[in-house]
Formats: C-alpha cells, sequence, structure tokens
C-alpha cells in the first residue's frame, strides 16, 4: 500500500475511459484527473460526451442497458467499475445534479430529508439539523424556512433547483456532478446558484457540464474541452481560455463552431 | 391597388354548396349519437327510480335498510326485506376480492413499470389487458369448478358454495384492471423523478415504493376504486359459485347471496309484474348503483384531490 503522503489529491482518476451505446461510441479512451476542492468544466458541442462522461462518474450510465464501458475510474484507489463497488455507495458519495429542477412531489422538507432517510436515518431532531444545514449550504434556508411543509413544486424554478442542490447536499457526498444546472433558469437564479458553487468548492470537489463558455469561465478551476468523444484539451480554464493549445478548442471558444 | 376587378372581389364569399349542407349536418348528427347512451343512462335511471318507489311504498324503507332477514322470494307470509344480507355478501365477497387483488395489483403493476425491460413490457402489458376480457361466465366456472375443489382439498367440511372462492376469482378478474391502470399511473411519473432518486444512491426498490408509488398514488388508490366497484357489480362468478343464500356472515366459507346474484335468481324466476318479490329486483338494484355510483364518484375525486404535478 501506498503511504498517505505519496498518495495523490486526485479524487478521481479517469483511464482509457471507453463508453460505447450499443455499436455507437461515445467516449473513446479519456484520460483525465480530477484534484479535490475544485470545479471542473466540462464543455463542447451537444452531442460531444460531455454529459456521457458526467454520468460514467456516478455510474448513472448503467441504466442504460445498451451501454457498454472500458477502462477505469479510479476515487480513493477504488475501481469504480469493479464488480465489487457497491453502486448505491457510489452514488451517495458522488451526488447529481440535473438539466431542469426535479424535486419529488412532497414537502420542502421531505424533500431534503429524502436521501438521509432512504440511508436510515429516523432520528427527527437530527433529520431536523440535515435540513436546516442542507438548506443554508444551498443558500435557500431564508426564502423557505417558514414554509418547510409546503410542497416544493410551488417554488420557482430557480428555487427549485436550489432545493435540488440542498437535496443532494443532505446525503453529504463529496463529489457533485451537475449537469447543465442553469440551462433552465432565468439570469438572476443563474447568477445565484454560479455563486453558490464559488461556496461549495470549499466543501466539495464540483464537475459542471455547461453549454455557456461564459460560465465556465466565471466559474471553474480547470475546463475541459471535448470533441465528437475525444477529450482534447484539459488545462486551467483561464489558459485554456486565452492560450488554447489544440487548433479545435481555439476554434470552438472563438465559436467558429458548436 | 385600383386595377381589382371586380370578378376578384367576393372571392371569400361562402357559397351554398351540398358539400356545405353535409358539412353542418355532420356535428347534429354525432350530438344525436352521443344523446343516445345519455338518454339511455337516464331511461334506466327513471325507471328504477320510479320502480323503487313503487316499491317502498309497500315496504319500509326503514325496515329494507336495518333488516336481517332477507326472504323476498318466499311465499308472501313469510317475505322479509331486510337487505343488509345482501349488502353482507357483496362486502364479502368484494373484501376477498381486495385482498387478493390490490397486492397483486400493485405487485404487477410496480414489477411492469419499474422492473420489466421493454420487450417484456410490450408484450405482457397487452396480454394482461386481454385477461380482462375474459366473460366473466368463464371465470365464474373456474371459481366452481378449479378453485372450489382447490380448496376443498384444503377445507373439506367447506359446502360447494362459497364466498371464498367467488370473491377470490373476483379478485382474479379484476387484478388486470388495477394493474394495467397503476402501472398507466407509475409510468406517467417523470423519469427524471426517477434519476433523482438513483442518483442519492436509492436501490431500484427504494425508488419504486418511496418515490414512484407515492408519487402516482392518486392513480393508484383510484385503480383500486374503480377495481373495487367493479367487483361489487360483478354478477357471474357469484351466481355461479358463491350460493344463494342471504346471511349476514362473516365466515368465507359459508355460501351467501350477493345483490346482483339476487337479481339474477329473481329475474329468472317466475314472478309476476307488480309482485312485491318483483319490486325487490329494483330496489336492491337501486342499491347497488347507488353503491357503484359512490365507488366512481370516489375514484374520481380521489384522483382529482390528490393528483400530483411534476
Amino acid at each position: 500500500m501506498m503511504s498517505q503522503a505519496t498518495m495523490s489529491r486526485y479524487v478521481i482518476q479517469v483511464e482509457n475511459l471507453d463508453v460505447f451505446y450499443g455499436e455507437k461510441q461515445a467516449l473513446d479512451k479519456i484520460q483525465m484527473s480530477i484534484e479535490e476542492n475544485t470545479v471542473v468544466a466540462l464543455i463542447g458541442p451537444s452531442g460531444c460526451g460531455k454529459s456521457t462522461f458526467l454520468r460514467a462518474l456516478n455510474r448513472m450510465n448503467d441504466m442504460i442497458p445498451s451501454v457498454r464501458i472500458n477502462g477505469a475510474i479510479t476515487m480513493h484507489d477504488e475501481n469504480i467499475y469493479d464488480k465489487s463497488i457497491d453502486v448505491e455507495m457510489l452514488r451517495k458519495e458522488v451526488g447529481m445534479v440535473f438539466q431542469a429542477p426535479n424535486p419529488f412531489p412532497k414537502s420542502i422538507y421531505d424533500n431534503v430529508a429524502y436521501g438521509p432517510r432512504v440511508h436510515g436515518e429516523k432520528n427527527r431532531k437530527v433529520l431536523d439539523e440535515i435540513v436546516e444545514r442542507s438548506l443554508r449550504q444551498a443558500a435557500l434556508w431564508d426564502e423557505v424556512k417558514d414554509r418547510l411543509k409546503d410542497r416544493a413544486t410551488g417554488l420557482s424554478g430557480g428555487q427549485q433547483q436550489r432545493l435540488c442542490i440542498a437535496r443532494t447536499l443532505a446525503v453529504e457526498p463529496e463529489i457533485i456532478l451537475m449537469d447543465e444546472p442553469t440551462s433552465a433558469l432565468d439570469p438572476i437564479s443563474t447568477a445565484k446558484i454560479e455563486e453558490l458553487i464559488q461556496e461549495l468548492k470549499r466543501k466539495f470537489t464540483i464537475i459542471i457540464v455547461t453549454h455557456n463558455m461564459q460560465q465556465a469561465a466565471r466559474i471553474s478551476d480547470r475546463t475541459a474541452f471535448f470533441l465528437s468523444g475525444e477529450l482534447v484539451e484539459e488545462d486551467q480554464t483561464d489558459h485554456l481560455f486565452s492560450n488554447p493549445h489544440d487548433q479545435r478548442t481555439e476554434d470552438y471558444i472563438t465559436g467558429r463552431f458548436g | 391597388m385600383k386595377n381589382h376587378s371586380l370578378a376578384t372581389l367576393g372571392r371569400f364569399r361562402r357559397k351554398r354548396t351540398l358539400g356545405r349542407v353535409w358539412e353542418s349536418m355532420i356535428p347534429k348528427f354525432l350530438l344525436a349519437c352521443a344523446l343516445v347512451s345519455v338518454l339511455t343512462t337516464l331511461g334506466i335511471v327513471g325507471t328504477l327510480l320510479k320502480e323503487t318507489i313503487s316499491f317502498f311504498t309497500k315496504v319500509s324503507l326503514f325496515d329494507y335498510i336495518t333488516g336481517t332477514k332477507w326472504t323476498a322470494l318466499f311465499n308472501e307470509a313469510q317475505q322479509s326485506f331486510g337487505v343488509l344480507p345482501l349488502i353482507a355478501g357483496t362486502l364479502l365477497v368484494t373484501g376477498i376480492a381486495a385482498l387478493v387483488a390490490i397486492p397483486i395489483g400493485l405487485a404487477s403493476a410496480i414489477y411492469l413499470s419499474e422492473y420489466a425491460n421493454p420487450k417484456v413490457r410490450k408484450v405482457v402489458k397487452p396480454i394482461l389487458e386481454v385477461l380482462a376480457g375474459v366473460p366473466t361466465i368463464v371465470y365464474g366456472f373456474f371459481a366452481l369448478t378449479f378453485i372450489t375443489p382447490l380448496l376443498r382439498t384444503i377445507l373439506p367440511d367447506m359446502g360447494v358454495f362459497n364466498a371464498v372462492s367467488a370473491g377470490i376469482v373476483v379478485g382474479i378478474m379484476i387484478i388486470p384492471l388495477i394493474a394495467s391502470l397503476s402501472e398507466d399511473a407509475m409510468s406517467a411519473v417523470p423519469r427524471s423523478i426517477r434519476e433523482a432518486a438513483y442518483a442519492m444512491g436509492c436501490t431500484k426498490l427504494e425508488v419504486a415504493l418511496k418515490v414512484v408509488v407515492p408519487a402516482a398514488l392518486s392513480g393508484i388508490i383510484a385503480s383500486f376504486v374503480l377495481g373495487l366497484s367493479r367487483a361489487i357489480g360483478e354478477t357471474m362468478i357469484v351466481t355461479i359459485a358463491a350460493g344463494a343464500t342471504p346471511r349476514m356472515t362473516l365466515d368465507p366459507t359459508d355460501s351467501i347471496q350477493t345483490m346482483t346474484s339476487f337479481i339474477v335468481q329473481a329475474a329468472t324466476g317466475d314472478h309476476s309484474f307488480g309482485s312485491i318479490a318483483y319490486g325487490a329486483i329494483y330496489a336492491v338494484g337501486m342499491t347497488l348503483f347507488i353503491f357503484t355510483l359512490l365507488m366512481n364518484l370516489l375514484a374520481q375525486y380521489i384522483s382529482r384531490r390528490f393528483k400530483e404535478e411534476y
């Protein structure tokens, strides 16, 4: 075993990751390492494989019957595609926020308490604490503290998305995946979520798919550019945007295609 | 602009042609078709009401509702019109049917909606729906010639006609209805909500039981109510397999009589038009109608009141 000192700061290491949907190859030999407490933006045109890559990290692709995956994704020295891996435990550690807000048709409180309850927490006091802490972390507490029993579907789109973030935080993941979390939101709600991501970075590692290059530039530490299932370039965000190494990256970020 | 000739003016003016007349007749014809079923229903309710009212001029409504002895087809000296034994028989059969159909129907729906792969679902669901089309007389025979002998190997003292055999088969009959309607309700729950739960580390069973079923609950309960309403009105199975002995009992091995099977018995017998026994058919029919009407209204209320917005 490696000693603590030589262990990497990388929370995620992706090696030679191939993903196929039936005969179609969606990702081709992806290599990438992700450090803890960073925000990594995944950019690229539609169908480039960035969402597939995101969903490979919490094994949500497993639910598609025709999917086939080669290569390895290592988290804490464990390959998450190893046979011995408990997918439910993995997903508890790797939370996910989706494109459109998808609260459960339950109360605000029950939405946030849902995860902890499923994972066995019954104590009312503990649940109350988790709900308050998660809603505060998601910058939603002040807006909803007086109506925790109201239905979540009555909130505005931006509030719903922050509720979904709180719901994810409630199970205390280490990594949060976000799949275009602001694409269904107005600019003010988007700004709130972007601000929130900066806050969350202190405690979590965040990987975010975005179609919006300004957003990637604003919020991420590193950016990865995907094209046709290939990881073209991955670098510090300011480097990638100011001084791309690959011509295709330059073409994309300057708006020549995509 | 000035050069528009007179010929082009009036280009859009409506012309009366045969086609146009025909076109205007169509909605009237369609309305008439729709009215047939509405008027028929009103006619049935009207007849039912008229005969029922005339029945209650001869028999006290209070005795009818509270009486525990039903001997409508005896000779006049021994006649007694307490409807409770028929209601008890109906509810006993319906209760047994619910015990069979609700768990199995719901389990089938969960399997089809959450576990079955699309290929299996495409085959199984239509088969399930075909089952709903099996004539009930076939089910009745199945109860009498298969279920009853089977039960009698366990309970040898049980009579040939009994509530439990009929109840089980009525339950089997309504499984497809409950399974199919519940499956519809569960399939309508958006995939994004399921994904949210999976992404939090829920197992398939947790997603099914703690997310999908609660989200589809209004539709699921409505399917139960509709299924049980079918069970209450079911006639052939109980007529064949449950016996013709009006009795206040909770013992499912007893022979009983339901409201529907009394109507069959009375209507196929030779009771003169206008006799009290004849009137009893309508009173029982009215009672049955009120039961199923209330159940259907309840189902509608539940599915509206508890409808989820996703």
